[in-house]
């Protein structure tokens, strides 16, 4: 693979715990799928590439852009990534409407009927059920014009009709912008609707899926 | 003869001067205590939380060697007219000093009730650290923040040690509600005024832990810890 058709080169190292662990990724540009059981570090590997887990040592590169390595730190806020944590992470002071606003109101009506949410624009966070501050919170990131998704277990507490809805709906907005997706699960079925190369992450690090 | 009208609005404007002017330090103070990772961070926290554990009086007397007119600083302001020794200046400056720490310890405990993880998905949206404080933290902990100034004005209403060695016990200038109260228990005809000044006392403090109280709950349902 040449440099140019590379859109993930990551090679990081992080102390948890009492070991180190590694990840190393050169995948294709495009989307990226990695799966995983709980508690293997899928959403550790998310911040790295968020900016937002500073600890962590080696390089990150994104579509030929390096946002770290020895002698660079591009901070969380230069990066341009829409992150979607896992638990959503909604700002509670700020209605729905706001929470979707919050760094910009370009496309807020398509993202609105992309995800079905007109209905909750009013409410305030608390008064959401899981599903709905997921679908919110993509919607936030899916807003903010960002270069690349960074997606945890995005459909976890959408049922079933809902998830095939919403990924299928996301996959073409990303599709009709030219927006790469980086998404974790540990349920393989999250990452068909993507095309995504796919990637296992283990106690051993990163390695291709069945390979 | 004592002026139990001025001593309560004397308490009252040295409580809401030092509130006010320690502010914008309380913040910022309570901010990098709760947040901040910088070498010397636990020689700051002691020196911000000394006159918590110092007796008032034994910092009264710091203060005034600090700033006393034998001081190079207190010296220099005073000839130019703002002596802050024996004036209301002083009995702002006392109450700022030794409620500082109350303040900063509320303000920071506000800060750090606010979700680290908020901020980050801040920054992730393309907000700037400053940018994040403004509309993240700040609305977020700004309950806690307003419990703190209660808390910092209900203890510069009560000082009383510090200030009767920096500012002394003059009628109508610095003889705040605790000096007032000092003043009449060696008074022989003094009961009326002295019932007078203590409900006055008890009504604001309570009016005070109150007004924390609400504030506090206020923060709480705002960052969602009720209902989780």
């Amino acid at each position: 693979m040449t440099n140019d058709e590379l859109g993930l080169d990551v090679d990081v190292r992080l102390r948890l715990g009492q070991g180190t662990r590694r990840w190393t990724l050169r995948a294709a540009r495009g989307n990226v799928g990695i799966v995983g059981p709980s508690g293997g570090g899928k959403t550790t590997l998310l911040r790295v590439l968020a900016g937002v887990e500073r600890r962590a040592a080696g390089h990150v590169i994104v579509n030929g852009e390096v946002w770290q390595d020895e002698r660079r730190f591009v901070p969380a806020w230069r990066r341009r990534v829409g992150w979607v944590p896992q638990d959503s992470a909604l700002f509670p002071h700020l209605s729905v409407r706001q929470n979707l606003c919050y760094s910009g109101s370009q496309d807020l009506d398509e993202v609105v009927a992309v995800l079905g949410v007109a209905h909750l624009l009013g409410r305030a966070p608390r008064h959401l059920s899981g599903g709905e501050r997921q679908r919110i919170a993509l919607g936030r990131a899916m807003l903010s014009s960002p270069q690349l998704l960074l997606l945890d277990e995005p459909f976890s507490a959408l049922d079933k009709e809902l998830r095939g809805r919403v990924a299928r709906e996301l996959v073409g907005w990303c599709r009709s912008r030219g927006v790469p997706v980086v998404l974790v699960s540990h349920d393989e079925r999250d990452l068909m609707p993507f095309s995504a190369s796919c990637w296992e992450l283990g106690d051993d690090g990163l390695r291709p899926a069945g390979g | 003869m004592i002026d139990v009208t001025a001593a309560v609005r004397l308490s009252v404007l040295v409580g809401l001067a030092s509130t006010l002017l320690s502010l914008g330090p309380a913040v910022g103070c309570a901010w990098l205590l709760a947040r901040g990772h910088f070498r010397g961070k636990s020689l700051v926290s002691a020196v911000i939380f000394a006159p918590l554990v110092l007796p008032p009086v034994v910092t009264g007397l710091l203060m005034l060697k600090l700033l006393g007119r034998s001081s190079w600083l207190g010296g220099w302001l005073a000839e130019q007219g703002w002596p802050l020794t024996f004036s209301l200046t002083g009995a702002v400056l006392a109450a700022v000093v030794v409620g500082f720490p109350l303040y900063v310890m509320a303000i920071r405990s506000a800060f750090e009730a606010v979700d680290p993880r908020l901020e980050e998905v801040s920054a992730s949206l393309g907000a700037s650290p400053w940018q994040t404080w403004w509309r993240v933290t700040l609305p977020l902990a700004a309950p806690g923040v307003a419990a703190g100034m209660v808390l910092a004005f209900a203890r510069g209403l009560g000082e009383f040690g510090a200030t009767a060695v920096l500012a002394g016990n003059i009628e109508g200038q610095t003889r705040t509600i605790a000096l007032a109260v000092y003043t009449l228990l060696e008074a022989p005809d003094g009961h009326q005024a002295l019932r007078s000044l203590l409900f006055a006392s008890i009504f604001l403090a309570i009016a005070a832990l109150f007004g924390f109280e609400s504030l506090t709950r206020r923060q709480r349902g705002r960052l969602d810890l009720d209902e989780r």
